[in-house]
């Protein structure tokens, strides 16, 4: 479903240039939940934003439901693929009704019977349609994470690609918001990209995933392997160790990996 | 760890008028602080923070404090002069707010600023509190300090910012430490050095820290004991080590909630809130002793405006999902 090869991104000129991405590759197959791990820094949101379009300034070749994207994407490309940001409080217009915020992908691409469509996606994404003339300020952040999550839906996309999609919730909100997006997969066969600094919620929500460092991917695993802590590399192993709760002996022989 | 401890807070309230009534942020909150860690943990919204920064008296208008005893070390805080209490804040009592990025000021050298903070609490002249400093960013294992010395913050990375924090909170060498949510702008790995840093810190000076922080797995497995808060009160204690052993049903939704890395749950549990939480007392305060505990509950809903607030929770601060999600 989607093919990545090669990919850099380098942001900046010359002595100031910084390369983001160096040299990634992966694939996901159709229906398929794929985790990209890293710590900040580690170009893991930056290829998501490559995939989707919003760096425009990379090489290499991405493919998309089988199609090779160039630099600009088409109208048509956003149909079937879309992201849903880390941050519900900055992504959502705050001087739009959730109506508005959702009818306007359906405006855009010229779509049909926006009232049903609006209606069906918020029951989808467990909102009634009480909410659908309220603003943003109104909800709480699961809520709006909720909207967030309706307006990637509304276009009936195949692909989604989250950014963090529950750090900046609670964990008990993010429970609710990983069931949503567990079973939205299950009832659209929609495949996933699942960006996170959270090995726990990429063990969840994933079957597969990649750990990346310094813009490179250091290791692809099952999450099988994830769950048994079969890391062969050893900035996965260090990253496993300190997802695992404070442990002093451990912080002593933590190094950086170049 | 000391047979007096260090800070006592006994019923402590916190409530912030406002135009549709009076939101009660801190309902009754009673604990002691020896020479240890302490952790308090709970979701936006459960007055975790406001805890912290009440005992500093930095809970910012139109917010009102009260509470039975708020002590350090024999001084009661609530009364004492502006003038008296900045002898403790900062210098006896220190806090570690979460985000560098909006603690450090942006047009002043990090070296500067932690000479500052040194200078302030006591009579050293300038190349003295920069020898201090110097020796401070070392000890928070900052590789260069001579060089970091001389930077702005904005030329620093977060886990550095974070260090930087804790070394001029500590330069004064303050009794009791609190930790505002110090680590979670980090990853992981930083995160774990910081955290040992500041328990090195703790044992080797004998300093007593509060941990404020929403995760769970962190405060359980660095702090001594555990405070539960929910919506303003305090509905469990528990020494660190027994956390899994939870009883309290908001305690253990939490627990179950959390994603784990041996996950094969097709569904995690949600939490169900159950409005008696918001009326039972904590089972047991803290230090056992035994509080008159039927004079919390009823003054508090008659000063709330109208019946039972649907959602009582005071509103989370931005950038955190208020305690709750649409169903």
């Amino acid at each position: 479903m989607i093919d990545v090869r090669d990919l850099r991104v380098t942001f900046g000129h010359g002595a100031d240039a910084v390369a983001a991405v160096q040299g990634v590759s992966f694939a996901v197959r159709e229906g398929e939940s794929f985790g990209l791990v890293g710590e900040s820094g580690s170009g893991k949101s930056t290829v998501l934003r490559a995939v989707v379009g919003l760096n425009h300034d990379w090489t290499g070749a991405i493919a998309v439901a089988g199609a090779a994207q160039s630099r600009r994407r088409e109208k048509g490309f956003f149909k079937s693929c879309q992201m849903v940001f880390q941050d519900p409080y900055g992504s959502l217009h705050p001087r739009h009704t959730i109506d508005r915020i959702l009818a306007e992908p359906i405006a855009i691409h010229g779509l049909r019977d926006a009232d049903a469509r609006i209606d069906r996606v918020l029951r989808d994404v467990g909102l009634g349609p009480q909410f659908r003339f309220r603003y943003p300020h109104q909800l709480s952040g699961g809520q709006r994470q909720r909207v967030a999550i309706a307006r990637a839906l509304v276009l009936e996309p195949r692909v989604l690609l989250l950014d963090e999609p529950t750090s900046a919730l609670d964990v008990s909100v993010q429970a609710e918001i990983l069931n949503l997006l567990k079973r939205l997969r299950a009832e659209h066969a929609l495949t996933y990209v699942l960006v996170s600094h959270n090995l726990a919620v990429v063990a969840t929500m994933c079957d597969r995933l990649a750990v990346m460092n310094r813009g490179r991917i250091v290791e692809e695993m099952d999450v099988e392997a994830l769950r048994r802590g079969a890391a062969r590399e050893d900035y996965t192993r260090q990253l496993l160790r300190a997802s695992q709760g404070y442990d002093r002996a451990a912080a002593d022989s933590f190094k950086d990996f170049a | 760890m000391s047979d007096k401890p260090l800070l006592e807070v006994e019923n402590l309230r916190i409530s912030f008028p406002t135009r549709t009534g009076v939101t009660q942020a801190v309902r009754g909150v009673s604990f002691t602080v020896g020479r240890e860690k302490l952790g308090i943990v709970g979701e936006s919204g459960s007055g975790k923070s406001m805890t912290g920064r009440a005992i500093l008296r930095l809970v910012p208008p139109p917010g009102i404090v009260t509470a039975d005893r708020l002590s350090f070390q024999g001084e009661d805080l609530l009364t004492l002069p502006e003038k008296r209490l900045r002898g403790i804040r900062g210098r006896r009592i220190s806090m570690v707010m979460q985000d560098p990025k909006f603690s450090l000021n942006p047009v002043m050298t990090i070296g500067a600023q932690i000479a500052e903070a040194y200078r302030v609490h006591s009579s050293a002249g300038t190349a003295e509190a920069k020898r201090r400093a110097l020796e401070m960013l070392e000890a928070v294992r900052i590789r260069n300090p001579e060089r970091v010395y001389g930077l702005y913050p904005h030329e620093v990375s977060g886990g550095m910012g974070q260090r930087i924090m804790i070394a001029m909170m500590l330069i004064p060498n303050p009794d009791l430490l609190i930790a505002d949510e110090p680590t979670s702008a980090l990853d992981v790995t930083v995160q774990m050095q910081v955290l040992a840093i500041m328990d090195e810190l703790c044992s080797s000076r004998g300093m007593g820290m509060i941990f404020v922080s929403h995760d769970l797995n962190l405060v359980a497995s660095f702090c001594d004991r555990i405070l539960i808060m929910y919506a303003g009160r305090v509905v469990e204690t528990c020494r660190a080590s027994e956390l899994h052993a939870a009883t309290h049903p908001y305690t253990r939704g939490l627990l179950d909630s959390l994603p784990r890395l041996d996950d094969t749950r097709a569904e995690l549990p949600v939490l169900a809130r159950d409005p008696s939480w918001l009326e039972d007392i904590s089972p047991s305060p803290v230090q056992g002793e035994g509080r008159g505990e039927g004079d919390v509950g009823g003054p508090v809903r008659s000063a709330m405006a109208g019946p039972p607030h649907p959602n009582p929770l005071p509103r989370g601060e931005r950038g955190h999902g208020p305690a709750e999600g649409g169903r």
